[in-house]
């Protein structure tokens, strides 16, 4: 498959996994993205040896994630952008920073591979959370919740019309990227001879339907306003629970859970 | 290029939110100033075909690897900086919410590491003045704007991917998060991504070019009177190239590895960990697959692309500068090559 139709596929799976129905799919996507924010500011605000602490911070994305029913596996999937230039950055700390920080008998544990464990939790955590935001809320749901919070309608309608029109350009891409190749089977990509016209081709086209796209939204009354099916307004209820939440996380935040719990069993 | 959250502290997170953030807020009145908002349709087209364009791999004339083209230059060369800055960030933003290809927290670093260097900077201090300037000849002649064009390509995608590599390094360091100091860091970034632009530089001139000889008033600051006339010249074209890649590659190298001691011993002392490959060249960029044999072939080609990169025994800065006027000599050889091919400078069909 080639990557047009990967992300095209990556696509249709979001949508899907967004109209699931659970008790994180319902929760106010205002309420939540606020709470993913909090999440990973605090995940990123941990000390690079804090690995006790950092290591509780895994139970809210993973008790969420049972919670809505969005496999977690669907997650890990997207870590193949993220991990590339986080390893590269994290790898050399064990080479650089050699302070023993942890004896465990005869094994030394260095400052450095705690640093890097920490760098790749937070990596992870912070994917583990924002994903969890886009799969259990959806396109639209995020783009009224950004509105509320009076991100300008500019970014918020342009990112709406973009998301739609990355599928129709996305199949598009994938046509002529089928033809392509069915008429050079022995290329692996698009020779520099059709650099150019490849996809100076779709820009000309594209150029031309975004003119019609505007005439007809003209037509229908567009008026430089995009109007919004309104979203569920988060009641109390709803801000109460995400207040707890978030003391939550910010108590994890401030005492380390992690090493309460193992004091408990070790003296 | 694309940051994850984890490379940042909360606070060079929150600063380059407020960066970004407030670009943005001009951007956006600078565009209901000029009653552009007609143009939202047409910039969440380019913006999706930016996204899509992207996934195409254009091969390498000479390496087994591709590329893509570069959004920031291309999206600002079509819509100006104000209209490319947001639609790039919607770019970006998509990427990150449904293809976690940058973080939450990191979209504020990213969208000034790619977005604000690539349309600002990108469009005012190289596609502008360039477009705008008498170089190669008069400034309606045909020829002259389509060199003009890809010498602003391709100097523009090298020097706002430079930008945005120092950035990505600069917002690591200060947030405390590798061990690796901060001239080896900067000297594994920057050649990288010096390769990286002059192929995203080449691969965007070409769709340029092409979108010039068949509807040039899409483009700003080009002249539309005279378009699509006479036929380029190899030799001139050639000339162009030349000089281009002489001035990138020695002019670059010189800054690139101003450290040459802590560039050699990255470049050799972790090219077996795979370090050399993993930095900052993500497989989705160059295509290299993730499998054992093929990351060996992949630190072959990403080290051969720049061999080296210095003279054996010559630590100066004049010996570096040799082996950027050799290395810009073979990047000169492969465009010609790719010249004497005759499909790349080649009159397109007009569509």
């Amino acid at each position: 498959m080639s990557r047009i139709d990967q992300a095209l596929t990556e696509f249709r799976e979001m949508d899907e996994l967004a109209d699931l129905d659970s008790p994180v799919h319902r929760f106010p996507a205002s309420v939540k993205l606020l709470l993913t924010v909090l999440y990973i500011m605090t995940v990123l605000s941990f000390d690079k040896y804090n690995l006790s602490g950092l290591f509780l911070m895994i139970l809210f994305p993973l008790f969420f994630f049972q919670l809505s029913g969005i496999p977690v596996s669907k997650c890990f999937y997207k870590l193949r952008y993220v991990l590339p230039l986080v390893m590269a950055v994290g790898i050399l700390n064990p080479l650089f920073d050699r302070t023993p920080l942890l004896q465990l008998g005869s094994l030394t544990v260095s400052g450095g591979w705690i640093s890097m464990l920490t760098l790749m939790m937070k990596g992870v955590f912070s994917l583990m959370a924002s994903f969890l935001l886009v799969a259990s809320s959806g396109i639209s749901a995020i783009c009224a919740a950004l509105r509320r919070m009076h991100v300008p309608s500019v970014i918020v309608t342009l990112l709406l019309l973009t998301y739609r029109y990355i599928t129709l350009m996305g199949e598009e891409v994938s046509v002529m990227t089928n033809a392509y190749h069915l008429r050079a089977p022995e290329q692996k990509g698009i020779e520099y001879s059709a650099w150019g016209s490849f996809l100076g081709q779709l820009l000309l086209r594209s150029m031309d339907r975004a003119d019609d796209i505007y005439q007809a939204m003209l037509l229908r009354g567009y008026d430089g306003r995009f109007h919004y099916v309104e979203e569920k307004r988060a009641g109390w209820k709803q801000w109460l629970t995400g207040l707890l939440i978030a003391a939550l996380i910010v108590l994890c935040r401030y005492y380390n859970v992690t090493e309460l719990l193992g004091r408990l069993f070790v003296r | 290029m694309h940051m994850a959250d984890a490379l940042l502290s909360p606070a060079v997170a929150a600063t380059m939110y407020a960066a970004s953030g407030s670009v943005a807020a001009y951007s956006i009145n600078k565009l209901k100033k000029d009653d552009e908002q007609s143009k939202l349709p047409v910039m969440a087209v380019a913006a999706a075909m930016v996204f899509a364009g992207q996934m195409i791999n254009y091969t390498i004339p000479g390496t087994g690897s591709s590329g893509h083209l570069c959004g920031g230059m291309l999206l600002s060369a079509l819509l100006g900086p104000y209209a490319g800055f947001l639609s790039m960030i919607v770019v970006l933003a998509i990427q990150c919410l449904f293809f976690a290809d940058g973080g939450l927290m990191a979209l504020g670093a990213n969208v000034w590491n790619m977005a604000f260097y690539g349309c600002f900077v990108g469009y005012f201090l190289i596609w502008r003045p360039i477009m705008g300037s008498r170089l190669f000849g008069p400034e309606n002649d045909h020829n002259a704007q389509r060199l003009r064009i890809i010498l602003a390509s391709i100097l523009g995608c090298v020097i706002t991917l430079q930008l945005g590599a120092f950035s990505v390094v600069v917002e690591t360091t200060l947030s405390g998060i590798t061990e690796l100091p901060f001239s080896a860091f900067a000297g594994l970034m920057l050649p990288i991504h010096l390769a990286i632009g002059l192929v995203e530089g080449l691969i965007t001139a070409a769709v340029l070019t092409f979108v010039f000889e068949a509807r040039s008033e899409l483009l700003q600051c080009v002249d539309p009177a005279t378009a699509g006339e006479s036929k380029l010249s190899l030799k001139q074209t050639v000339t162009v190239l030349a000089i281009i890649t002489c001035l990138v590659g020695g002019g670059l190298s010189l800054y690139a590895s101003s450290n040459p001691d802590g560039l050699e011993w990255a470049l050799f002392g972790n090219a077996d960990a795979g370090y050399a490959e993993n930095m900052g060249l993500d497989e989705e960029e160059f295509g290299i697959s993730s499998s054992a044999a093929e990351t060996a072939a992949g630190i072959q080609e990403t080290t051969s692309f720049l061999p080296d990169y210095a003279f054996p025994d010559s630590d100066s800065a004049v010996g570096t500068t040799v082996s950027g006027l050799v290395g810009s000599a073979i990047v000169a050889g492969v465009a010609i090559l790719t010249c004497m091919a005759g499909g790349f400078f080649r009159k397109k069909k007009t569509a």
